[in-house]
């Protein structure tokens, strides 16, 4: 077995072929460098230029909001962390119990710099209630709310859309998380008022190490790298121009497979949803059905553990990740599992599986085939399952 | 991924003796869904005590499956007397070695062979109880086998005694206990482990809280204890009573039933009728 079925996009996703080629000639011949003031860098700084473009037209913003960053993790840390310390008083920070740890530590650390930090619940289908985060806003000072798009490991989808409106009403700075979203869901940032935006070159087909953040116009924002005039100031350092160049390429992209793209991926996940549920009793999927991604699956075997399964799906060359404690590395389950209170005889065996647009449907019938046998092996050995049959 | 040796990916990937002994001579159960690993040993004795055959089942990760499937490859063709000295460092170097993180894996086999043992020796059939006291509460973890564990493998750290026995991998509460018992075991005698703050307690009608204390002695505690969970009452205002589930059970979802079914109707029948149970952290 020497193929590789690829189903853990949302950990990070293959280089698209189009992108690696638009950036070879930024590492051969064209490495200048574009702050300089010969032509030889001026060059550079044109293409740099047409990829801010570029990004800034998959979230319909303008070119000049657009700061690249080396990675979600910095985005998320200049975002928070610059709005926060803009605003001045130790304003109020608000977010969810669900957001990725790039989004959760900087709130904790604001909260340790004498913040008041209030993380909100979601229900058993990993859904917020809006009603809370407009008690929370009501509860008077300035908010910097921080409030993800979807969802990384379940892929449900937060109405970003409209709590947008309930911070901008009460006046307060609103920033999305919106990393696992952006590529797959039309994000319109003229249509929706965050203040700022997250954006992952590596979760859309663009390589590890270049990050964007979305900056609206006139939002104050204090920059996390002192030392240069870079970015208009909002960023010190030269700019990973190669990278930047491939960003952009893979977010025209992205736009170009928006609509086919995304339904694709839903029926196949859907097949693959259909197909497991069919095969293998006990069973449940995590988060909300209605509102998910179009690529992603999280499902609970129950009665066996998470690392076992992944290790076997990979002896079968079939890649996908678990919110069990021992695949995290740590003694517990997912936070993100346990914010939604999956019963614990679910929480150990939860698998998640994201596809992309790569992704065939040869490659899940192949899954398919496989999984069951897996489960039951495991079932077999296990000290609390049901007698199969 | 996890940097497990061959022997453990065999062993992971070709389990040996899975399943249970038929009318076995031992029965040891370690663990449970709710903390992610849990191993059922069984075996069987020739008329001299020798182990003539060893099952397992195990839920967990892949070196919890390769620990397990180690451990009965250990123990058959051994005596009582010799299968009661092996140790969880035996069964980790049987594999290669286990990455330090997943040493527990081991412990946890450890521990289901010596309960095995007891079962055989006792009669005893309950699962592993919280003999001695409780130091870590989210995994349910007694000084009694905390000792045992850094004795055995010459623990040096918090974070070493966090990988071998779970203890202080959660809520991380119990970390300085640990540090002291480090200290104490390693052979200071000079200094003594922390004292756990005794829950605060606000007496208004001693008397009923002495018969509550009784009754959840007497009636309620053997029961949770079976399944390796501990009771304590917090305090007690008017009808209601305030306690807190430890040990195995202060995470657990079903013990939400417990509270409520058992402690509630076993109260209202010894104590007052009118009493209110009610779970504070």
């Amino acid at each position: 077995m020497n193929q590789t079925i690829y189903l853990d996009n949302n950990a990070t996703t293959r280089p698209a072929p189009e992108v690696i080629e638009v950036m070879q000639p930024f590492l051969h011949e064209l490495w200048g460098n574009p702050s300089s003031m010969h032509d030889f860098g001026g060059r550079v700084r044109k293409h740099v230029e047409e990829a801010r473009a570029q990004v800034a037209q998959l979230i319909g913003a303008d070119a000049s909001e657009i700061l690249f960053t080396s990675c979600g993790t910095e985005s998320n840390n200049t975002a928070i962390r610059g709005a926060v310390e803009a605003a001045g008083d130790r304003p109020h920070v608000i977010t969810t119990r669900v957001e990725h740890p790039a989004v959760l530590e900087p709130c904790r650390w604001l909260k340790q710099q004498g913040c008041r930090l209030t993380e909100l619940e979601v229900d058993h289908l990993g859904r917020l209630n809006p009603e809370d985060l407009s008690r929370q806003l009501s509860t008077g000072g300035r908010a910097v709310v921080s409030v993800m798009w979807a969802n990384n490991e379940t892929g449900v989808v937060y109405p970003v859309p409209q709590l947008a409106e309930m911070v901008k009403l009460a006046g307060g700075i609103m920033h999305t998380d919106a990393v696992q979203a952006a590529g797959k869901l039309p994000l319109d940032v003229r249509r929706v008022p965050v203040d700022l935006m997250t954006i992952s070159g590596h979760k859309l087909h663009a390589p590890k190490g270049i990050g964007a953040l979305y900056i609206r116009r006139g939002t104050r924002l204090r920059p996390l790298l002192l030392g240069g005039h870079q970015e208009n100031g909002r960023r010190g350092g030269t700019e990973n121009v190669p990278y930047i160049i491939g960003l952009g390429r893979a977010c025209a992209l992205a736009a170009q497979h928006m609509r086919a793209g995304t339904a694709r991926m839903a029926t196949l996940r859907d097949r693959l949803q259909a197909g497991i549920l069919a095969s293998c009793p006990d069973t449940q999927v995590n988060g909300d059905e209605t509102r998910r991604l179009p690529n992603t699956l999280n499902i609970s075997f129950h009665y066996v553990e998470g690392e076992a399964i992944l290790y076997h799906l990979s002896d079968l060359g079939i890649c996908a990740s678990s919110g069990s404690a021992c695949a995290a590395g740590s003694l517990e389950p997912s936070h993100v599992i346990r914010a939604m209170g999956v019963p614990f005889t679910a929480v150990h065996g939860s698998i998640r599986f994201s596809l992309s647009r790569y992704t065939t449907e040869a490659e899940i019938d192949y899954v398919l085939e496989h999984l069951p046998g897996i489960i039951q092996k495991l079932r077999a050995m296990s000290p609390f399952a049901r007698p199969a049959g | 991924m996890w940097e497990y040796t061959d022997k453990v990916l065999d062993h992971f990937r070709n389990p040996r003796n899975v399943g249970q002994v038929e009318n076995p001579d031992g029965v040891g159960e370690v663990g449970s869904l709710a903390c992610g690993d849990a191993l059922k040993l069984t075996f069987k004795l020739d008329q001299h005590d020798r182990i003539t055959d060893a099952k397992f089942q195990t839920f967990g990760c892949a070196s919890a499956i390769a620990s397990s499937s180690a451990l009965t490859e250990i123990i058959k063709g051994l005596t009582l007397d010799e299968a009661a000295k092996i140790t969880n460092q035996d069964i980790a170097e049987y594999l290669g070695g286990l990455p330090e993180q997943k040493m527990h894996c081991s412990v946890m086999g450890r521990e289901a062979l010596a309960q095995a043992i007891e079962n055989h020796r006792t009669g005893k059939t309950e699962r592993k109880t919280l003999a001695g006291k409780v130091v870590c509460h989210c995994f349910g973890v007694t000084e009694e086998e905390l000792e045992q564990v850094i004795r055995d493998n010459s623990l040096t750290t918090v974070e070493q005694v966090t990988n071998y026995t779970k203890a202080g991998g959660a809520c991380g509460n119990c970390r300085d206990d640990i540090a002291a018992l480090i200290t104490r075991v390693l052979g200071d005698a000079s200094a003594e482990p922390a004292p756990t703050a005794p829950a605060e307690r606000k007496l208004t009608t001693l008397k009923k809280i002495k018969l509550i204390e009784e009754v959840m002695e007497r009636e309620i505690r053997p029961l949770l204890k079976k399944d390796g969970g501990d009771i304590e009452l917090i305090d007690v205002e008017g009808a209601r009573v305030m306690v807190a589930l430890r040990g195995m059970c202060a995470n657990c979802q079903v013990a939400r039933f417990t509270l409520k079914d058992v402690v509630e109707q076993k109260l209202r029948e010894f104590v007052t009728d009118d009493l209110v149970v009610e779970e504070v952290k």
